[in-house]
């Protein structure tokens, strides 16, 4: 007979403190469904997803009533439209969107990613007609997100990509303003996008990638904030040690569950990605592990090193408990979306500075933040780039996600519902950056060498 | 397939005693029990069989939940992967 505190240890963890599988994600290839008349190329994709993923929700709901593990979102992700959609003699790229949102309907899916473009050095025509259509094609879809890969390590930044998409999130704010700019919380700009993410909005299947693949991602700031209350006062080797444990035991839950959904579905597995994601529900929130840790507030001095500490303990433990980690792995800082965060938000201790300096050791970026619906276009692509320049020179992903509320002002809050939470509105610097975005062109790769 | 019956609430007389009927009726083997009160609680812990079980799990599940509502208890059945996945390496 097992061990009854383990037993009843995770039971407590899945009832009490948040437990739970935040995603499974199908990717699936979309490259076979290319077409030159569109009508024929939006057929393929839908009956492709419905073909492979149709399945998905029944099987996912069966692994929950076996393992009694909830898991919170089943969803697909697809090859960057703009490489699927570039065969299609078509200007408009919303009926791509389309066929995207009826399939994932049909599937039963929360989410469906992949609306995506990667310009990381320069764009092709279909990259730039996918991205002229991103604030039509969110805000007549319910369930298609939207990423565009702008740098790399690699590549440097597409300054010109930068300065479009600045344009885009605010035309997508406008177009959805009536929700609360809700369109721009399904646009992720990212420098260094990963090809295995799970997690929307960013998700897409990468070009590297098999036909169909089962990625899964995990998560549970509940449960490290209730080991880290275990050890009040102890040193951080202690913190660190607990964190490592906690997360070694969360992700073993998501690679159980990821061998029986690849199994169950026929599907190989791909990554579980080892996230700290939280939620708007209280005892679901990065930003009380790092107080827990200390701090009065988040966003106070020493956030980021407690941050720090937490994204590479979580990397630490979860490595050993999967057979393969990959996606962003680490601790998600996504204000609307964390109780902790808004409240920090709100009290003004954390401030969008504080975010960009945290976004430096965490396992993305600028997250869910709400900024005023007057801040102009160049100055989001000033903080995309700013945003983009940290991943390309620290080799590691970052991520812009901001929602330009129309007719909203520093210090008004937006509603955006479930998971999305809701935001207090931040400032932003009044100073323009016009000039700095006018200039266009690339900002070249950084040297990887010589680092002293 | 081996699954974890867990069952934590009040204690009252003849919570065993209903739950392995419930669990009988569905031909479902017992094979070990640990019961205790933890802090106050009753709280019972059973490995079972629900390979020969004449239906399907989430009705196995839907039928101990229903059980545990009508006793004011909470009943729940996973497979033991998850625990052995969770804490044993």
């Amino acid at each position: 007979m097992m061990n009854q505190r383990d037993i009843l240890s995770t039971i407590e963890m899945i009832d009490q403190q948040h437990l739970d599988i935040r995603t499974v994600t199908m990717g699936i290839s979309l490259l076979s469904c290319s077409d030159e008349n569109v009508s024929a190329a939006c057929d393929n994709i839908y009956d492709k997803i419905c073909r492979y993923a149709g399945s998905l929700v029944r099987t996912c709901e069966e692994i929950e009533a076996e393992f009694g593990i909830p898991i919170v979102n089943k969803r697909i992700s697809v090859t960057p439209i703009a490489l699927v959609a570039a065969a299609s003699e078509t200007e408009d790229y919303v009926p791509f969107a389309l066929a995207l949102d009826r399939a994932a309907k049909a599937c039963g899916v929360n989410f469906i990613g992949g609306y995506s473009a990667l310009v990381q050095k320069g764009m092709t025509l279909a990259d730039r007609k996918l991205i002229r259509a991103i604030p039509e094609a969110l805000s007549v879809t319910d369930l298609v997100c939207s990423s565009v890969n702008v740098g790399s390590t690699k590549a440097g930044i597409n300054m010109d990509a930068v300065a479009m998409l600045g344009r885009v999130i605010k035309d997508t704010a406008e177009k959805t303003a009536d929700r609360d700019a809700i369109g721009c919380a399904k646009l992720v700009v990212f420098c260094n996008a990963v090809e295995d993410n799970p997690f929307m909005a960013g998700a897409f299947h990468g070009v590297g990638e098999a036909e169909k693949v089962i990625n899964v991602g995990v998560s549970g700031p509940g449960v490290v904030h209730h080991a880290l209350q275990v050890v009040k006062g102890a040193p951080f080797d202690v913190v660190a040690e607990t964190v490592k444990k906690t997360a070694f035991r969360i992700t073993r839950m998501g690679q159980l569950v990821a061998a029986e959904a690849s199994q169950r579905l026929d599907t190989p597995f791909g990554i579980v990605d080892l996230s700290l994601a939280p939620t708007p529900a209280v005892g679901d929130s990065v930003a009380r592990i790092l107080e827990e840790m200390g701090l009065e507030t988040c966003g106070t001095h020493g956030t980021t090193a407690a941050l720090a500490l937490l994204n590479d303990a979580v990397k630490k433990g979860g490595v050993m408990a999967s057979s393969s980690v990959g996606g962003l792995s680490g601790a998600f800082i996504p204000v609307s979306e964390d109780e902790g965060m808004i409240a920090a938000a709100q009290s003004g201790t954390l401030t969008i500075d504080k975010l960009e300096a945290m976004t430096c050791v965490c396992s993305v970026g600028l997250d869910m933040i709400a900024v005023p619906g007057d801040t102009p276009a160049e100055t989001i692509s000033a903080i995309i780039a700013d945003e983009a320049a940290i991943g390309m020179v620290n080799s590691k992903t970052t991520a812009v996600r901001l929602l330009p509320a129309p007719g909203k002002k520093a210090g008004d809050r937006i509603e955006l519902g479930g998971l999305l939470g809701s935001a207090p509105v931040m400032p932003v610097h009044p100073e323009g950056s016009v000039a700095f975005i006018a200039r266009g062109g690339r900002i070249p790769a950084p040297l990887q060498s010589l680092k002293n | 397939m081996n699954a974890i019956v867990t069952v934590i609430g009040k204690d009252r007389v003849g919570i065993i005693a209903a739950v392995c009927i419930k669990l009988a009726g569905l031909n479902i083997n017992v094979l070990d029990i640990s019961q205790t009160i933890m802090q106050g609680k009753f709280t019972m812990i059973m490995a079972v069989d629900v390979s020969e079980a004449t239906v399907s799990f989430s009705e196995i599940r839907d039928a101990l939940s229903d059980l545990g509502k009508e006793m004011d208890l909470s009943i729940r059945i996973q497979r033991e992967e998850i625990f052995n996945a969770m804490h044993s390496i």
